[in-house]
Parts: structure tokens; C-alpha cells; sequence
């Protein structure tokens, strides 16, 4: 990405020796005014609405503020505050209690289904259709089906559960099991997505190279390690950078089916940031642990990018 | 799911599976079907919980201790009436609908020009700038709130659509996206209609964007559904009960009809309804859009 802009001459366009044209100050002014035209609608709601605010909220947590009283500078002191704090381990916990449940089952279940309706199963586009419906269904709509499938007394699972034999358990009433709930709920939701970007990443796949490996005898496991795995490995690449940035800042879910209860048990990140401004009135403190959360999702996303180079592999 | 059902059957006459002779090709066959159950039983767990949200929504009196049978005996439409007739729920599917169609379109203006820019418009510092929109991208929601809500507070814009559309309108995943399929489209088709004495903006309505129509639809799809789905920002920015969306209003449902279930269910299947037609519409698109965009 740099790469080619580092190549870029002084008057804006590429050096090219062959074709480059001699221009003249108003037509290189003609050619900014072009750049600006296109490049401004996108860039002053980005200004205004994203970067700005970010480095506003950097000030903000060095500061003591309910968001009506004047603020009042206090340098460090939310983070010292957040870092001796107990809660703070523990809303960090509980987000990557989600993550690390979350993760696998959207992952290894969205491959499953992007390798089985790859094939030449007939009736796929029905059953992708199927499979994404929960995709763009909202977050809020998916927490009141799930809290009721998940009721512990008259629940469709426990029901189910309890026809085998099974006493299910509280589900999202009990603290034990609150957190398993909202993974359930969320990878159900999500296994579509990754399933549309492995498929999207399958079907890239050459097929001849199938047919040389068929030609050489190997069997469907061995193809899948040998051939699919690595060549989609730029896509569940993707995927995993997308689900951890987006796992870290889990709260719809969690504020919808559990509202961080029962005791706190499911409260994660973004529910504590959120119940901070709006509920206690602490903006400072919130700011300084969105500050803390964006750097370990930078941090995380970082290591992943690194670590790409030993086991993505781009075509 | 029946269709793929009759789909294994016309498959089986047309002998795609070849009637089992060796034992390879019975495994085969068997694998097939495996393959087939598997699936199909996944593709009805999936649907259940829908499944179960429609019957129970045309299921009066149906409540969270009193489940209504998997077959309704006395189907109505009496939660709808109920849903659209003591809540605003036409005002509350309205709003929603102008916010995600407002968004969308923006979004489509400013994600397809900027793609462009950094496609086609070479200028120095062009890589640095593109790494700055792609960081926004990692940038959580979160993190913005107070500062966003102390800005819009600030211009008076707090309680109106503007104050909850203003921060959507740049999206650095649909430039991204757009970027990627930009790239793609030839570059002899620019010279020659550089050639024909196009500018920069004839070349963009005329000539890329005709080009890239499966990302653009895939753009739509995911611009519509984050917008019609968004719940934090629209939750703190919009207060008034006439201005709220179809999420924060069925979470409100959820509160005060805490018995009325097939109320809540009816609500739930109001808000799938247009982004299922728009998948249906945009489905064909979606995965080419995906696949096109590189990201493999």
C-alpha cells in the first residue's frame, strides 16, 4: 500500500517516463481540485465523526467528568483508578471468556458449512439463504428468541433436553451458565458470516488443483490439509481478525439477553464502558477504559497481522 | 429445504451417484447422503428459532410460561393488529427505513468517489491517507460515544435523525470494499474513454461504476443491515419515543409487554422482513461482491 505512493512524483502522478505529461501549475491545480471533489465526502464525516472524537476521548480520560459539571484535570488518575480496580480484570475476563468460546465454534462450524455448500449440492442458494437469515436479522430480535429458547423453566432446550432425560440447566438466570448462553446465541448468529467469507475464499480456489491431487490418489482429508486450508488461509485470516475486533467489543448481545447479570456474572467491556457514561456518570473513567480497549484490540490485531507471514498464504 | 430434498431425489434418477457397483462408489453414495442429512437437519436448526418467532406470532395469548403449539390451532393476525395499533410501530418501521435508506445511499456516494481517488487518482501521500481510513475500521464504536455525544450535543443535534446519521456516513469497509473492486475494472477501458475526451467524472459514472455493480449491491446489503440492526448510537442519540428505531423499540417492547410475547414476536418479524427481501433481491451478488474484493 505504501509501497507505490512512496513511488508517486511531486506533481501527483505516477513517474511514469513514457507517458508523463508536462503540466502546467493550472493544470496541476485543476488536478487537486479533482482529488479534493472525490476524496472530501468521505473525508470530513471520517474528521469529524471518528478520528476527531478519538483523540477528543483521549483528552477526555485524563479527566474527572459526570458530562455536566465543567471537566477537571486529573492526568493519570482514571487509568491508576481502572488498573487497581478489580472489576476491571474482571469485565476483561468475562470478554475473553466470550471470545475464546465464541471463536472456535464460528469458525470451525462456518467451515463445515462454506466446504459442504461448495459442493454440488443442489437447492444451496436456499439453504446459504437459510444459513445467513440470522446474519441480517437484528442483534435484539435474536436475544428475545434465544432468551425464550433458553428459559430455564419452559424453554425450547430445556424441553428438549429434559425429553432425553436431561435437567437442563438456569441458562442466562444462572451466573454459571450466562456467559454460555450469550456464546450460543452469538455464534448461531455469525456462523453465516464466516461461512459467506470462506465460501467467497473456496470458490477462488482453483479446481485443477484438485484434479492433480485426485490424479495422485488423495483422499478428502488430505486434500483439505494440503490444499484448501492453505489457499483459504488469507480468508480465515480475515475472519479471524474481523470476529476478534468485533469480539472484543461485544455488547448488543450481552445487553439485551443478560444486561451484564445475573451479578455481574456476563458483564464485558463495552457493557462496563457504556454503564459508566450513562448510568454512573463516570465519562473520565469510561474514556480511559475505551482508550485501554482500543489499544488491546490494536495490540491483538497487530500480533495477528505480524504473525500472518507463517501461515497465510497469498496466491 | 424441500427443494433440496427433491433436488437428492432428481438427482438419484439422473444416476448423478452412479448406482452403487464398487465399494468406492457406495461410499461415495453414502457420503452424499450423510452430507445431505447434515446439512438439511443444520439448515432446521437454524430456521427453528424463526420458525418458533412466526408461529408464536400468530398465536394471541401465547406467553413465555404458555408456549404455543409447534402447529397453531387458531392462527391470527390479532399481534400484528395489536403491534401496529397500540404502539407507533408504522412510525417506529418508517423511521427505521428512512435512516437505513439515508445511510445506505450516502455511503454508496462517499465509499464509491473516495474508492476512486485512491484507485485512479494518484497524489502524493495517497498510501498514508488510505492507512488512516483503514484504521478508522479498528476504531470500536465505543471508544467514540462520549466525545461524538459531546460534539453533537454542542451543535444541538442530539435527539435528531441528523445527530444519528451524521457518524454513518463514511464507512471505511465499504471504501475498502469498493477500492478492491475498482482495482479489478481494466484500466484500457479509462485510456480509451480518456481517449473519446472523458474527464475524471464521466469516466467514474460511465465507466467504473457500471463496472463494479456486485460490490455496490453488496455495499447496500451490509450498509441497510448495519443500519437498520444499529442499536448503541441510535439508543443514546435518539430519546423521543416518535423518533426511536425498530431495535431500541422492540428492546422497549421487550420491558413493558413482558407477558406479551406474541406482541414482541410480531415486532421481531416486522423488523426481518426487509432485510430478508433485500438479501433475496442482492443474494446472487453477494458472494461474487465477497469474492471480487480480494479478500479470499
Amino acid at each position: 500500500m505504501t509501497a507505490p505512493a512512496a513511488r508517486l512524483a511531486l506533481d501527483g502522478r505516477p513517474r511514469d517516463p513514457k507517458s508523463r505529461p508536462v503540466r502546467s501549475r493550472r493544470n496541476r491545480a485543476r488536478y487537486a481540485l479533482v482529488v479534493l471533489a472525490f476524496l472530501l465526502p468521505s473525508a470530513i464525516p471520517l474528521l469529524a465523526f471518528t478520528l476527531g472524537p478519538m483523540i477528543a476521548a483521549l483528552w477526555v480520560s485524563l479527566n474527572q467528568w459526570n458530562l455536566l459539571a465543567p471537566m477537571k484535570f486529573i492526568g493519570l488518575g482514571n487509568y491508576a483508578k481502572l488498573l487497581s480496580d478489580p472489576q476491571t480484570g474482571d469485565v476483561f475476563l468475562h470478554t475473553l471468556y466470550y471470545v475464546a468460546g465464541y471463536l472456535p465454534i464460528v469458525y470451525i462450524g462456518g467451515l463445515a458449512l462454506a466446504l459442504a455448500l461448495n459442493t454440488a449440492l443442489k437447492g444451496r442458494s436456499l439453504l446459504r439463504g437459510i444459513y445467513f437469515l440470522p446474519v441480517v436479522t437484528s442483534w435484539i430480535v435474536v436475544a428475545l428468541v434465544w432468551r425464550w429458547l433458553l428459559s430455564p423453566s419452559s424453554g425450547v432446550v430445556n424441553t428438549v433436553l429434559g425429553f432425553f432425560g436431561i435437567a437442563g440447566p438456569g441458562w442466562w438466570t444462572d451466573p454459571n451458565w450466562a456467559m454460555p448462553s450469550i456464546i450460543i446465541a452469538s455464534a448461531w448468529k455469525d456462523l453465516g458470516f464466516v461461512m459467506i467469507i470462506l465460501l467467497a475464499g473456496l470458490q477462488a480456489i482453483p479446481t485443477d488443483m484438485y484434479d492433480a491431487s485426485k490424479m495422485d490418489g488423495a483422499g478428502w482429508w488430505r486434500r483439505l490439509f494440503s490444499i484448501t486450508l492453505p489457499l483459504l488461509s488469507p480468508s480465515t485470516f480475515f475472519v479471524l481478525v474481523i470476529s476478534l475486533i468485533n469480539g472484543f467489543q461485544v455488547f448488543d448481545q450481552v445487553y439485551a439477553m443478560t444486561g451484564g447479570g445475573p451479578n455481574g456474572a456476563s458483564e464485558v467491556v463495552v457493557e462496563q464502558i457504556y454503564d459508566m457514561t450513562f448510568r454512573y456518570g463516570e465519562a473520565g473513567e469510561a474514556s480511559a477504559l475505551s482508550w485501554i480497549l482500543f489499544v488491546v484490540i490494536l495490540a491483538v490485531t497487530v500480533i495477528q497481522v505480524r504473525g500472518q507471514r507463517r501461515w497465510v498464504t497469498y496466491g | 429445504m424441500a427443494d433440496a430434498l427433491l433436488d437428492l431425489g432428481a438427482r438419484r434418477a439422473r444416476g448423478i451417484p452412479k448406482a452403487p457397483r464398487s465399494r468406492a462408489s457406495r461410499a461415495r453414495l453414502a457420503g452424499f447422503i450423510v452430507l445431505h442429512v447434515v446439512i438439511i437437519a443444520g439448515a432446521v436448526a437454524m430456521f427453528f428459532p424463526f420458525l418458533w418467532t412466526i408461529i408464536t406470532s400468530i398465536t394471541p395469548g401465547a406467553t413465555l410460561t404458555n408456549a404455543p403449539a409447534l402447529i397453531p390451532t387458531d392462527p391470527s393476525l390479532e399481534p400484528y393488529v395489536r403491534l401496529f395499533t397500540e404502539r407507533p410501530f408504522v412510525q417506529v418501521v418508517l423511521n427505521s427505513l428512512l435512516l437505513a435508506a439515508i445511510t445506505t445511499a450516502v455511503q454508496l456516494i462517499t465509499s464509491s468517489t473516495a474508492a476512486y481517488a485512491f484507485s485512479r487518482l494518484p497524489f502524493r501521500g495517497q498510501g498514508f491517507v488510505f492507512a488512516i481510513y483503514l484504521a478508522t475500521m479498528m476504531i470500536p464504536l465505543q471508544v467514540l460515544i462520549v466525545p461524538l455525544f459531546v460534539e453533537l450535543k454542542t451543535f444541538g443535534l442530539l435527539n435528531s435523525y441528523l445527530g444519528a446519521l451524521l457518524p454513518t456516513f463514511a464507512s471505511a469497509f465499504g471504501i475498502f470494499l469498493l477500492r478492491q473492486a475498482i482495482n479489478q475494472v481494466p484500466r484500457d477501458l479509462d485510456e480509451a474513454a480518456t481517449i473519446d475526451g472523458a474527464g475524471h467524472f464521466r469516466i467514474f459514472f460511465q465507466v467504473v461504476l457500471p463496472n463494479i455493480r456486485p460490490a455496490l449491491a453488496t455495499l447496500v446489503v451490509f450498509s441497510f443491515m448495519s443500519s437498520w440492526n444499529s442499536f448503541l448510537w441510535p439508543l443514546i442519540v435518539l430519546r423521543s419515543p416518535e423518533l426511536q428505531t425498530l431495535p431500541i423499540a422492540l428492546a422497549a417492547l421487550q420491558g413493558q409487554y413482558i407477558s406479551d410475547w406474541d406482541v414482541i414476536m410480531a415486532g421481531s418479524v416486522v423488523s426481518v422482513i426487509p432485510m430478508l427481501a433485500l438479501y433475496i433481491f442482492a443474494q446472487k451478488y453477494v458472494v461474487q461482491g465477497v469474492a471480487s474484493s480480494g479478500i479470499k
